[in-house]
């Protein structure tokens, strides 16, 4: 080091921006396409309409609207293209930093082309499907008036499935906290009782959950003992998902009460707190704030796996759907059930995004 | 009959032996200060006698009651040693009054009212009163380890155990922290220390003993151990220390 060589000097070579011509012309070119397959396709409604003799003002003027939407595309297909050029003339005066913004702005237009045409495109394959073979589509699942007519009795035997899903959420959740506090029990005299909650979740983690429906619902009132004989079919529902989903809630209270740093107990302890006391008041509840969104998405399981007690004959929506199709030959009735079950879940899935995010931000917060 | 009487005590972790055979006594109102290097032993040996830890052979005395092995009364045990940690541990899904309270409500039986003023006392004599509604991650690192203190001295411990409570803190927070322990001192709280503030060590221990290897390897006033230490491994310490610039 002591020798007196000069420092090596290196230099920074600044690159040219990709250019973004060929991308934004591509960008146009879809654009354009999609304007003519929307015409094509509105057109197509339009035929179809006819061939079943209806006729409304309002729903042509609907299509036309939906036949113009796609001159939207247009914009941002433009705008690339004119960066695109911009850059290029940057380029041709050897202003490189001018060239990268335009370039930059090019691709980042030419991509929003591509982006929104494809939903659209996504759209009018939809569209297509739905009117394919004389409306066979929607002849089968969504006939209007089928739909009404059904839908005063369907949504009563819906309340069948909300009904055991709050009464087995319920007692899953108590129940999972049970069997976790179990399973992790510490000492030896505990053994026996983790080994028994380790089995139990192990097996109920591993039985589908229609198996132990159809074990419950049937088997019980067959051994003819006086209790479950006479309980309600559906109260045996409720018991055979409270039995499946504990043993999925037992396992994300495990993590969560894992989860909480051994310093959380020492420090308990050390205040002279019990065993049982450090978990009720330090360690469960920060445990369940943790796993709340795991929680929530065990409870939409379930509430979808309510559809399942059919199978031991509890009328609920998916059954009373399905004699109600069978009538009609026609899978309508069905469709509201989904739509019911797409409607009451959709806010539920969007609450545990929105905790998951809370959670993420408290951390990134530090 | 010394507050404190640790004899011969050995700690293994697996068939890592970390404690090997300690021999240690505090006296009531004593301030005795732990020091060594990392990894011999000053946490576990705090744990030992808060009894987080199990100790495997030896025994520890409190006011001459044996207060390890089987049957003793931990929680019993634990309303009298009271210890701190380095990384707080305040719980942190409570405000800083219920931390406080905890322990005095449900395992003193204090009425809330009277825990709440017992805390509330505590915190204004700390200077964080206005604190009391807020949770811990809302708090700097040295009023965090200050709860954590006036949380151990809410149940009115007899001895307090501190174990490198000033070691995760910024610097500029470290002297709130040890004027708190200051204080203490002066009122007369008998204390055991594992630190590396070796200044603070110096002024205020009763009694410093130099840990390596797992056992209590010189102990004496802090006059002689920082001044004139009779081991070679305390010299070498001490020498590093003062290399470092920490005393």
């Amino acid at each position: 080091m002591t020798d007196a060589s000069p420092k090596e000097v290196r230099r920074h070579n600044a690159t040219p921006p990709k250019d973004g011509l060929g991308f934004a012309l591509l960008a146009l070119t879809l654009a354009i396409m999609l304007l003519a397959a929307t015409g094509w396709v509105m057109w197509a409604v339009k035929q179809t309409m006819t061939a079943n003799g209806f006729q409304a003002l309002w729903a042509d003027a609907l299509l036309l609207l939906f036949a113009l939407i796609p001159l939207g595309l247009l914009l941002p297909a433009t705008r690339s293209l004119r960066q695109a050029r911009w850059a290029r003339q940057a380029l041709q005066s050897e202003n490189l930093i001018v060239a990268r913004v335009h370039s930059a702005e090019a691709h980042t237009w030419a991509w929003f082309t591509l982006g929104y045409a494809g939903a659209w495109g996504l759209f009018l394959l939809f569209v297509l499907f739905f009117i394919a073979n004389n409306v066979a589509v929607g002849r089968t699942f969504f006939q209007l008036e089928l739909i009404r007519n059904s839908f005063g009795l369907i949504l009563q035997a819906f309340g069948v499935n909300v009904l055991i899903f709050l009464f087995a959420g319920v007692l899953s959740l108590i129940w999972g906290l049970v069997v976790a506090i179990a399973k992790l029990l510490p000492g030896k005299p505990a053994q026996p009782i983790r080994f028994i909650a380790t089995f139990y979740t192990d097996a109920f983690l591993s039985l589908p959950s229609i198996i132990v429906i159809y074990l419950v619902g049937f088997g019980l009132p067959l051994t003819g003992i006086g209790f479950f004989r006479n309980l309600p079919l559906e109260a045996l529902a409720v018991l055979a998902l409270t039995l499946t989903y504990g043993a999925y809630m037992a396992e994300v209270y495990r993590a969560g009460l894992e989860s909480i740093h051994p310093s959380q107990w020492a420090a308990a302890r050390s205040l002279g707190l019990s065993y049982g006391q450090t978990l009720r008041f330090v360690v469960v509840p920060q445990a369940v704030r943790r796993i709340v969104p795991p929680l929530l998405n065990n409870l939409i399981g379930m509430q979808k796996d309510t559809a399942l007690v059919n199978v031991v004959g509890v009328i609920d929506a998916f059954n009373q759907a399905r004699i109600i199709a069978s009538n009609d030959f026609n899978l309508s009735a069905v469709s509201t059930v989904a739509i019911l079950f797409i409607l009451i879940t959709i806010p539920q899935t969007r609450l545990v995004d929105r905790l998951v995010e809370r959670d993420r931000a408290r951390l990134r917060q530090g | 009959m010394s507050l404190l009487e640790i004899r011969n005590v050995h700690k293994r972790f697996g068939p890592n032996e970390v404690l090997r055979g300690i021999n240690l006594s505090v006296e009531e109102h004593q301030v005795v200060c732990l020091i060594g290097p990392s990894g011999c032993g000053k946490s576990t040996l705090l744990r030992c006698i808060n009894g987080l830890e199990e100790i495997q052979a030896g025994e520890i005395r409190l006011h001459g009651d044996r207060i390890t092995g089987p049957g003793v009364d931990l929680n019993a045990l634990r309303r009298e040693v009271g210890i701190v940690f380095q990384s707080f541990n305040l719980f942190p899904h409570m405000t800083v009054l219920q931390n406080i309270t905890l322990a005095p409500t449900q395992v003193l039986r204090l009425p809330q009212a009277e825990a709440q003023a017992k805390a509330l006392a505590l915190l204004k004599r700390i200077g964080l009163e206005h604190k009391a509604q807020a949770y811990p991650d809302q708090l700097s690192g040295g009023q965090q380890q200050r709860v954590a203190i006036v949380r151990a001295l809410a149940m009115e411990p007899m001895l307090l155990l501190l174990d490198e409570i000033t070691s995760a803190l910024d610097p500029e927070l470290v002297s709130e922290v040890l004027n708190l322990l200051r204080e203490l001192a002066k009122e007369g709280m008998t204390m055991i220390l594992a630190t590396h503030e070796m200044g603070f060590a110096k002024e205020v221990a009763s009694k410093v003993c130099f840990m390596y290897g797992g056992v209590v390897h010189e102990e004496g006033p802090p006059e002689q151990i920082f001044t004139n230490p009779q081991h070679e491994r305390t010299q070498l310490f001490l020498a590093s220390i003062i290399e470092a610039g920490r005393l």
